[in-house]
């Protein structure tokens, strides 16, 4: 088998735009504080919008640009780790409302690194002969388990979806998705948990920043390696939007001079298991890197799990 | 090592990682107040001190370095 490959992208945020001046309103905050801390200027809020919701939207403009219909597609992953909703899932409502007919439907919880997770997942399905066409997303109401009293975190996350088209790659075709390097460290998992009812996103900053500067670019580094791609050969990274100062300190360790890097946190805030999909979507749409260029998504936090794996850009 | 050199060694690291003065640190400076070293940068100091001195400063010993001298002391003890 090949392997497969992104053939498009699509995503979704809700209309309602909210400031660091708009939090500065509720909590004690600034605007000069969340820029130079994690370098947010906006984030999108649900309102009426489910995780659901949000993951339709994005997958339907997915597969509207992908050249397929609902009736090719035959395995639905959803990455989140906000759905309220437990059952059905998010990943059999997003069949529903997009008319695709009898998938193998499944949520994947990760948190932030739930994207790769899940794009590798369909990967492996498609691999195996198990599925075909597959809709992978990342979909996130951040906003319904926020703590909206506690300013270190509310003024970080945003509401968002982003989602994949992933078919077979033609025989004699280089595969467009590349070896995942996965992994957690559940002995500090609850550094940053969602645990609970009402459960809230709790975390201890200092030690997952640490975490994340200093142990991820070598996991990083180690999926360029197992695609064979050199990391001046990247054409872009995409790396979950945490932070704007994790994702400098990854990419000053990573040493990789030739890559657009993804800074959607600027507009969007940190969106979980949205955050790749939403970015790399933008890039594409953006024209801002090459169809076929190598480009390393790296998915990191809640839990605390990683994934990254090497893609060609859709 | 003597506390001049690691005091030293901490000014070369402070300038680089959040572009403090290195003629303001001195042993009774606290990081946050008086240097303006905000939380993230604190664990990047941290993180390169690691490296340049050897030594370990595990995460829940970090809040405890208040003072330059504090994160002296430190060093010189577990270097």
């Amino acid at each position: 088998m090949a392997g497969s490959r992104i053939l498009s992208m699509g995503h979704y945020q809700p209309s309602r735009l909210v400031t660091n001046d708009d939090l500065a309103a509720i909590v004690d905050t600034n605007d000069e504080w969340i820029r130079d801390r994690v370098g947010i200027v906006t984030r999108r809020i649900a309102e009426g919008e489910t995780v659901a919701d949000m993951a339709a939207s994005a997958a339907g403009k997915a597969l509207a640009a992908s050249g397929l219909t609902a009736a090719d597609i035959d395995m639905v992953v959803v990455a989140t780790c906000s759905s309220i909703d437990r059952c059905p899932n998010v990943a059999s409502r997003v069949a529903s409302k997009l008319g695709i007919a009898a998938p193998a439907a499944m949520d994947v919880n990760t948190a932030c690194s739930g994207f790769s997770y899940a794009l590798s997942t369909a990967d492996h399905a498609i691999r195996a002969g198990a599925a075909h066409n597959a809709i992978v997303i990342g979909a996130e109401k951040l906003s319904d388990i926020t703590d909206w009293s506690d300013r270190s975190t509310c003024v970080l996350f945003g509401d968002a979806a982003g989602a994949a088209v992933v078919t077979a790659a033609p025989d004699g075709e280089e595969p467009g998705i590349g070896p995942v390097v996965w992994g957690s460290a559940p002995e500090k998992g609850d550094v940053l948990k969602i645990e609970g009812w009402q459960p809230y996103i709790q975390q201890e900053g200092q030690t997952v920043f640490r975490w994340a500067t200093t142990m991820l670019a070598p996991l990083a580094r180690q999926a360029c390696e197992r695609a064979g791609v050199a990391l001046e050969d990247l054409a872009a990274f995409v790396p979950h939007q945490a932070n704007a100062r994790i994702i400098d300190g990854i990419v000053k360790r990573l040493g990789i001079p030739n890559a657009v890097i993804a800074k959607d946190i600027v507009e969007s805030g940190n969106t979980s298991a949205a955050s790749v999909p939403l970015a790399l979507s933008k890039l594409v749409e953006r024209r801002e890197v090459p169809s076929g260029a190598p480009v390393l998504l790296f998915g990191f936090g809640g839990g605390l799990t990683y994934a990254g794996q090497v893609i060609r850009c859709p | 090592m003597t506390r001049d050199e690691i005091i030293a060694g901490l000014a070369e690291i402070l300038e680089e990682v959040a572009g403090v003065n290195p003629d303001d640190v001195a042993e009774e400076k606290s990081f946050t107040d008086e240097l303006d070293v905000d939380s993230l940068s604190m664990v990047e100091v941290v993180v390169a001190a690691e490296e340049k001195f050897g030594v370990k400063i595990p995460d829940n010993e970090v809040q405890n370095l208040k003072t330059v001298g504090d994160a002296v002391s430190y060093i010189e003890s577990n270097a």
